[in-house]
């Protein structure tokens, strides 16, 4: 990252606002702009296992890196067909404005939200010590 | 932790220009979370205010809460924003426990809010203009206790318990634009421009905005970068930090102070700032490192596929627009007048930032001038002297109660002092503490009387005086007088029956 990022906006990428702006291409996530599909390298499969905390071995590494770069490159054909009048969909139902009304319903007990937890102090989750800090 | 070398903070400014921006999150007061109908409340037994929806289980999909839409665009309205025809909710992608699901529901690309302006009013009266980015809906995360270790931080602790009663609260987290242009005022910018983002959501009635509650939270960014010569191009911005965990209005003013007190030690050395999460610590005055911004930051947003895109319609907006109430600006100028205070007299009560604590007193029934006088009086001391915002320490109703007592006759400003000091430690009401501790002034003359006519016996020198006409010699009895009241009697009364008693 930059040693000249502008002081404000917290996240990875400055988000376009000024227009309301939708990114019409598949790549909305935030990291390092469009690579294009298809451009899967160990490095970003080595990253994305260390984000997701999950111990992959170097040998590992080089298949998933073939096989995301397969998936990546069938997922791309939709960009064949997409033109930049097409707006991006995140929803196949084209329904807007889905809204709960702002009435208290019925909560879990402190028992029911607990009864899954692998471990708990009696009231509250218990998790092994976090390295890293609140986000 | 070895102390951070600081300069001086004139000789900061002068060699760099300071660089804000803040990012403001505002808890929103709905009755129920942003995305489940769990009640919008957290303290009280953990992990009860939560439904399958707060804990992220199997199944369960979120639904937004349209009173939470309403209030973020009432929000970014007031903020001068643009509202987006469509807006988006996006998942933010991180592993940490504060919510169940491995991610936070936020805004990305499509916020509801964009391209505002704040007036935010400085201590001598100049308006300064903050540019707002973005203000977007998203949802709170629930709350960690860190077990073992030395100090209760996250450092070397053994276990973590969580409470998710607090994960989903709504939340409207607002950015700033990078703020030029604040230069040696930046710290009192800072805590200006909270301020006026508290009044306008104190004033809309959506937040209860109380910063020692976490209802709101500010993280201020700076950086600093050297002057140039007139005519020459400005420097590169400098590498920011973002200081977190900056609890009260007094404190963000500080925080920034500090950081560019630090920063400019480190760059007149020639070294370099490291781009980082920096704490404030409220008990020394500091700010230590956190977390490096690294490439951990690399939160993977993509569309929240459970939930639908928002389109507001125009006439909402438009609904909405027309139910703002007066912008804070506006609103001080015709509080002024309304209460005849001078400049300075108002100009104390903006600087303080009780002008909302002294609108409620007045509504209960105080006169603005009492109301002025205790809040920014012996209030603001005492909340100084303690460290926190004197709007922690006591209410409106109860301060309005304090004023009533003493223009009845029934306090005297020193004893309204003690009143107001058992109200703040939990007494209860000014009229229970009067009564457990006993203070009401004296008001009958019949007591009195005996008191005075005693005092007057034993310094009978006093009394000859008295009766010579030495008005002044009266001093004497009526401080013995007091004393044996305890200090609860009124002084003039006392001066005008030691007088009568006297003459007579």
């Amino acid at each position: 990252m930059s040693t000249e990022t502008p002081p404000t906006t917290s996240e990875s990428a400055r988000p376009a606002t000024s227009a309301n702006s939708r990114p019409v291409a598949a790549n909305s996530n935030g990291n390092g702009g469009s690579n294009g599909p298809g451009e899967i390298t160990t490095e970003q499969v080595a990253h994305l296992a260390n984000l997701a905390r999950i111990n992959l071995t170097t040998a590992e590494i080089a298949k998933m890196t073939v096989e995301l770069a397969a998936i990546v490159e069938n997922v791309a054909k939709v960009t064949e067909v997409a033109t930049p009048d097409v707006p991006a969909t995140s929803h196949p139902i084209p329904l807007t404005n889905v809204y709960r009304p702002d009435v208290v319903g019925e909560t879990l007990t402190q028992e029911q939200a607990l009864s899954g937890a692998p471990e708990h102090d009696g009231s509250r989750f218990r998790v092994s010590a976090i390295l890293g800090e609140e986000q | 932790m070895a102390k951070a070398e600081l300069m001086p903070y004139d000789k900061a400014i002068e060699m760099f220009e300071p660089v804000l921006g803040f990012e403001v999150h505002v808890e929103l007061n709905t009755k129920t979370k942003m995305f489940s109908d769990a009640p919008n409340f957290f303290g009280g037994e953990p992990n009860t205010n939560v439904t399958p929806v707060d804990l992220g289980l199997p199944g369960s999909l979120p639904v937004v809460n349209e009173q939470a839409v309403k209030y973020s665009i009432s929000l970014g309205l007031a903020l001068g924003c643009s509202i987006a025809p469509s807006s988006r909710f996006a998942r933010k992608n991180y592993f940490y426990p504060d919510l169940a699901k491995n991610y936070q529901i936020s805004q990305f690309d499509e916020p509801i809010a964009f391209s505002g302006s704040v007036e935010v009013e400085l201590p001598d009266g100049r308006l300064f203009t903050v540019p707002i980015e973005r203000a977007h809906m998203e949802e709170d995360a629930g709350k960690l206790t860190h077990v073992g270790g030395a100090t209760g931080r996250i450092q070397g602790a053994e276990y973590s318990l969580v409470d998710y009663n607090r994960a989903g609260v709504p939340l409207v987290e607002i950015v700033t634009d990078i703020i030029y242009g604040a230069e040696s005022d930046a710290p009192e910018l800072a805590k200006a421009y909270v301020s006026t983002i508290r009044d306008i959501v104190v004033s809309l009635g959506i937040s209860d905005a109380k910063m020692e509650r976490g209802n709101l939270r500010c993280d201020a960014n700076i950086s600093l970068r050297p002057r140039t010569a007139p005519g020459e191009p400005p420097a590169k911005l400098g590498t920011r930090t973002e200081t977190k965990n900056v609890n009260s209005l007094r404190s963000v003013e500080r925080a920034i102070r500090y950081e560019i007190q630090r920063q400019a030690a480190i760059l007149a050395k020639g070294g370099t700032i490291t781009q980082e999460t920096r704490h404030w610590h409220e008990d020394t005055g500091e700010t230590s490192a956190g977390r490096p911004k690294s490439d951990a930051d690399d939160y993977r947003y993509f569309p929240e596929p459970d939930l639908l895109p928002v389109e507001p319609s125009a006439e909402l907006i438009e609904e909405l627009r027309a139910a703002l109430p007066e912008a804070p600006a506006l609103r001080r100028r015709r509080l002024k007048a309304d209460w005849g205070f001078t400049d300075l007299e108002f100009q104390d009560v903006v600087n303080s930032g009780l002008l909302n604590e002294i609108v409620a007193t007045t509504a209960a029934g105080a006169s603005a001038q009492s109301a002025r006088k205790w809040w920014t009086g012996e209030i603001a001391r005492v909340a100084n002297v303690r460290g926190v915002d004197a709007s922690s320490l006591v209410s409106p109703l109860h301060v309005s109660e304090l004023v009533a007592l003493v223009d009845a006759g029934t306090l005297t400003d020193r004893l309204a002092r003690q009143v107001l000091d058992g109200v703040i430690e939990g007494e209860g009401t000014p009229d229970e503490v009067v009564a457990s501790r006993g203070l009401a002034v004296v008001s009958d003359d019949g007591a009195l009387i005996v008191a005075i006519d005693e005092a007057l016996a034993s310094q009978p020198d006093v009394l000859a005086k008295i009766r010579d006409g030495k008005v002044q010699a009266a001093g004497a009895v009526i401080g013995a007088v007091m004393k044996a009241m305890k200090g609860q009697a009124d002084a003039a009364r006392v001066r005008e029956l030691v007088l009568e008693r006297a003459n007579a």
